[in-house]
Formats: C-alpha cells, sequence, structure tokens
C-alpha cells in the first residue's frame, strides 16, 4: 500500500543545444543538470546531487556524437516522500530516452535503507529513512546490471553494502521492465 | 520577534496567463498553510511543535484573484483568460484582481492599447462573475482536502498528478486550418515576381576563380545606399533559401569572385537555392 503523498519528480530535457563558449567542450556534449527543490532555493544538498546525477548520465550518454554541443536536464521535485535521489535518477533516465538521446545503457536508481536490526528495506519512505542506521542509493545500469554510482549515508558493514548491492540490482529488473512499457504505451497509440 | 512565509511558486507548464494561475495557486496555497501554534507568556514565547499542537492556519483576511484580459485591435476585441499563442499577438493586457466582495484590489495596464472607462468597467463586471466561481471552487477544494486529512485518505499533489487533473505535461495539438491554403500558394506564387535568368556559365579563368558575367564598379565607398534588400518569396514549392552574398573586387582584373557562407563557386547545379545574378547595371540583391 502507498503512504499518501508520494515522491515525483518533473524531469526536463533539452538538446543537443548549441552551447556557450565557456561551456562547450571540443569532442563531447556538455552534459548540465539543475536540481530544483520543493520549497526554497537550490542549495549545497542540491548542488551536490547535482553532480552525482550529471557524472551518472555522463557514463551513458554518447557526447562524442555530438560535440560542443549542451544538453540539459532540469529536475523540479514536486513531492518528497522518501527516497528522492533515486526517483531522480529513474526520471532523468526516462528524459533521455524520451529525448532520444543516444544512450549506451539505460540505468535506474535504487535506494536501500539498513534498519538498526539489519533488515534491508528497498526504496524506503521518509519515517523508514529516518529511522534507518544507513540509506544507499545506487544506479545500475541495464547492461550486466553494473553499479554506475553508489552512495551511501550513514555506516554500514562491506558485507551489509554488498547484500543491498545484490537486492538493488535484483530490484532494477523490475524498474527496467517499467521503462519498457511505459515506453511501448506511449508510441504504441 | 515575528514569523516569516515564504511562498515557491513552480511554474510547470506555460500555455498562457501564470499571472491568473500563480495567484490562484499563491492565496490557495495560503490558506491551505498551517503554522505551528505560538503562546506567549509576557517575555516567554513556545513554539509548539506540530506533534505537540495542531498547527493552526494563517489568518487570511479575503481572497484576492487576479483575471487577465487581452485586448486586439485597439480595443475592439476582448479575450479574457488568453492563452499562450493569444498572449503573444495581443495589443494590451489588463490584469484585475478582486476579492468575492467585488473590491478591486490591483488593476494593471500595459501594451499599447487604449482603454476606454466603460471598457474598464465592463472587464471588472466580468472579473466579479469570474471571482465568485473561483473562490467557491477554491474553498469547495480546501473542504474536500481537509475532510480528506480527517478520515485518513490519500491527498497531497502526487494523487492529483494520475488523475490527469494537473496538467503539467500537456499541451494540446492547435488544429491548423489547411482548406486554404492551397489556394493562398497559388495567390502568392501568382503575385510573386518570377524568379531571375540565370547565367548558367561561368568562365573558369584558374581553379577556384570563376567568372560570371560582367564585372563592375567597386562600391565599397558607398556601400550602404546601393544594397537593397528585398523582401524574400516564401513559397512551399519554390526555392527560397536565405545566404548572403558578398562581392569581393581585386582592382586589377575585372574577375568578380562570389562567395557564398556555405558553398564554392559554380551555381548552376542547385535546384535549391535562389540564384544570384550579377546585371552589368545592378548591384547583387541581397535576399534574405
Amino acid at each position: 500500500s502507498l503512504s499518501p503523498g508520494d515522491t515525483s519528480v518533473l524531469a526536463g530535457l533539452y538538446g543537443p543545444a548549441e552551447a556557450k563558449i565557456s561551456k562547450e567542450l571540443p569532442d563531447r556534449a556538455a552534459l548540465e543538470v539543475l536540481l530544483r527543490p520543493k520549497v526554497g532555493l537550490p542549495g549545497v544538498l542540491e548542488r551536490s546531487r547535482e553532480q552525482l546525477l550529471r557524472q551518472t548520465c555522463e557514463a551513458v550518454v554518447l557526447g562524442v556524437l555530438h560535440p560542443r554541443t549542451a544538453i540539459s536536464l532540469v529536475l523540479q521535485v514536486l513531492s518528497d516522500a522518501g527516497s528522492l535521489l533515486s526517483c531522480c535518477l529513474n526520471a532523468a533516465c526516462m528524459a533521455l530516452l524520451d529525448a532520444g538521446l543516444p544512450l549506451s545503457a539505460l540505468f535506474c536508481g535504487v535506494t536501500c535503507a539498513l534498519q538498526p536490526d539489519g533488515t534491508i528495506l528497498l526504496d524506503p519512505t521518509a519515517r523508514q529513512e529516518q529511522e534507518a542506521r544507513a540509506i544507499l542509493t545506487f544506479a545500475i545500469a541495464s547492461s550486466e546490471r553494473k553499479v554506475l554510482m553508489a552512495t551511501t549515508k550513514g555506516s554500514c558493514s562491506v558485507e551489509e553494502m554488498q547484500q543491498c548491492l545484490a537486492a538493488a540490482q535484483r530490484a532494477a529488473d523490475t524498474i527496467f521492465q517499467f521503462y519498457r512499457d511505459s515506453v511501448r504505451r506511449r508510441y504504441s497509440k | 520577534q515575528v514569523w516569516q512565509i515564504r511562498l515557491d511558486m513552480h511554474l510547470l507548464n506555460h500555455d498562457g496567463n501564470i499571472t491568473d494561475a500563480a495567484s490562484i495557486a499563491g492565496i490557495v496555497a495560503l490558506c491551505h498553510f498551517r503554522r505551528p501554534d505560538v503562546s506567549v507568556q509576557g517575555e516567554e514565547v513556545t513554539v509548539y511543535t506540530p506533534e505537540e499542537r495542531d498547527p493552526v492556519p494563517l489568518s487570511i483576511h479575503h481572497m484576492p484573484i487576479c483575471v487577465s484580459f487581452a485586448f486586439f485591435h485597439q480595443g475592439t476585441y476582448l479575450l479574457v483568460d488568453p492563452t499562450e499563442r493569444e498572449e503573444r499577438v495581443m495589443d494590451g493586457l489588463l490584469v484585475i484582481a478582486m476579492n468575492k466582495h467585488h473590491e478591486i484590489c490591483t488593476i494593471q495596464s500595459s501594451g499599447v492599447v487604449m482603454l476606454l472607462q466603460d471598457q474598464i468597467l465592463r472587464c471588472s463586471k466580468i472579473t466579479a462573475v469570474k471571482v465568485a466561481e473561483i473562490t467557491e471552487l477554491i474553498q469547495k477544494a480546501l473542504e474536500n482536502d481537509q475532510k480528506a486529512r480527517k478520515e485518513g485518505g490519500k491527498f497531497g499533489f502526487a494523487e492529483s498528478i494520475p488523475n490527469q487533473r494537473i496538467t503539467a505535461f500537456k499541451m494540446e495539438s492547435a488544429a491548423v486550418d489547411t482548406n486554404d491554403v492551397e489556394e493562398q500558394a497559388g495567390e502568392i506564387i501568382a503575385k510573386a515576381d518570377p524568379p531571375s535568368e540565370v547565367f548558367a556559365n561561368p568562365v573558369l579563368h584558374t581553379p577556384g576563380t570563376a567568372q560570371i558575367g560582367e564585372g563592375i564598379e567597386s562600391s565599397w565607398g558607398d556601400l550602404e545606399e546601393s544594397e537593397k534588400e528585398e523582401a524574400a518569396e516564401e513559397e512551399g514549392e519554390s526555392e527560397a533559401a536565405a545566404f548572403e552574398c558578398e562581392k569581393v573586387k581585386t582592382e586589377d582584373t575585372s574577375t568578380v569572385r562570389e562567395t557564398k557562407s556555405h558553398e564554392p563557386i559554380v551555381l548552376s547545379d542547385s535546384e535549391e537555392e535562389e540564384v544570384v545574378i550579377l546585371e552589368p547595371q545592378e548591384l547583387p540583391r541581397k535576399t534574405r
């Protein structure tokens, strides 16, 4: 059952478009991510998340096909009920898909919460995140379920991290299936 | 010590008239908001958390709602709540903010339209009607939300998205009237000047240099008056391309090298682009 007020993020992707001279790279596309929070102005937390997203996207986007262009990804947080970063990752990937940018792989975001008693919870709500001992977010690529990005908040042992990673890789299958279904639905009309 | 209230508005979809939408969103957000309860005893101030005591609403005296009017043709036509396309071509805009007690809170007029008094009065009457219905909608929505929260049902922004009540990602396809396009196109072609004659025999002096027609005097000195700008003919079928020609004249020879911005010399093969001819008495036309 879903709790009231789910996490939702609106993603808009613009590009490949003409880049400013100061920002253009001579051999690849320059990717820029802007994350706007629901309340207030973007702060340091948003900046760090933007960099995480940017590096994940750069790993999959074939930027060398569009040198000296700029690709801008704008994410607006509409509501936050936990697992915000993985929601942003999923939104980013769907935006890249929808825009038709050349990608070497798809990716999805999964958040795991490690509870004090050791159980692993996937896609925790805000309350579960607060009570958890550690929260791990992984970006998992569609080719061979490799890890593109991993970030941890809190402390956990190496074995626990491996277990969370395994769980996340299994969960990634569901998400990729969801991508497929959405795209199929969109283009089958 | 005072409370500071901050209202953040995020524009999700711009299909015209952001002012009205933003005013409604703002006033609803303020009415919906609940602030922590506070008790003051002399100099001591205690702020209770939402868990300790239920947060209290702000004290809103009245709800001003903006209504926008777009004017066209010097006030002949009036449109209430213009869409984006209408906004782009309107002559003037009149924004009236009114509350349900028929008190005007703001009037703002912009654009190149001069309004008469009775027009403004008429607009304010329309505003009164609109504000009454919008205020009722707002009250109903706030009541529904309060009921849903009390009964434990689902509420909030994310709930409205799947029900298609929030038109964040939509743009209606505009119907384009293509009934008389053929006729119009035919008219344009008939009225247009026939494309000028083509001199299709360049004389090749050396590799890379060709001469077409006869050269004329260099006119660098009076370049500004002599350049004529012709309006381009836009038709679907015939060739209409934009490019700039620069004429470079060398002093000793009468060769005129014509450079186009993206193609080398020989012109006769291109079917797509409008050909520029050098006639002895006329300067090349700069087409755009």
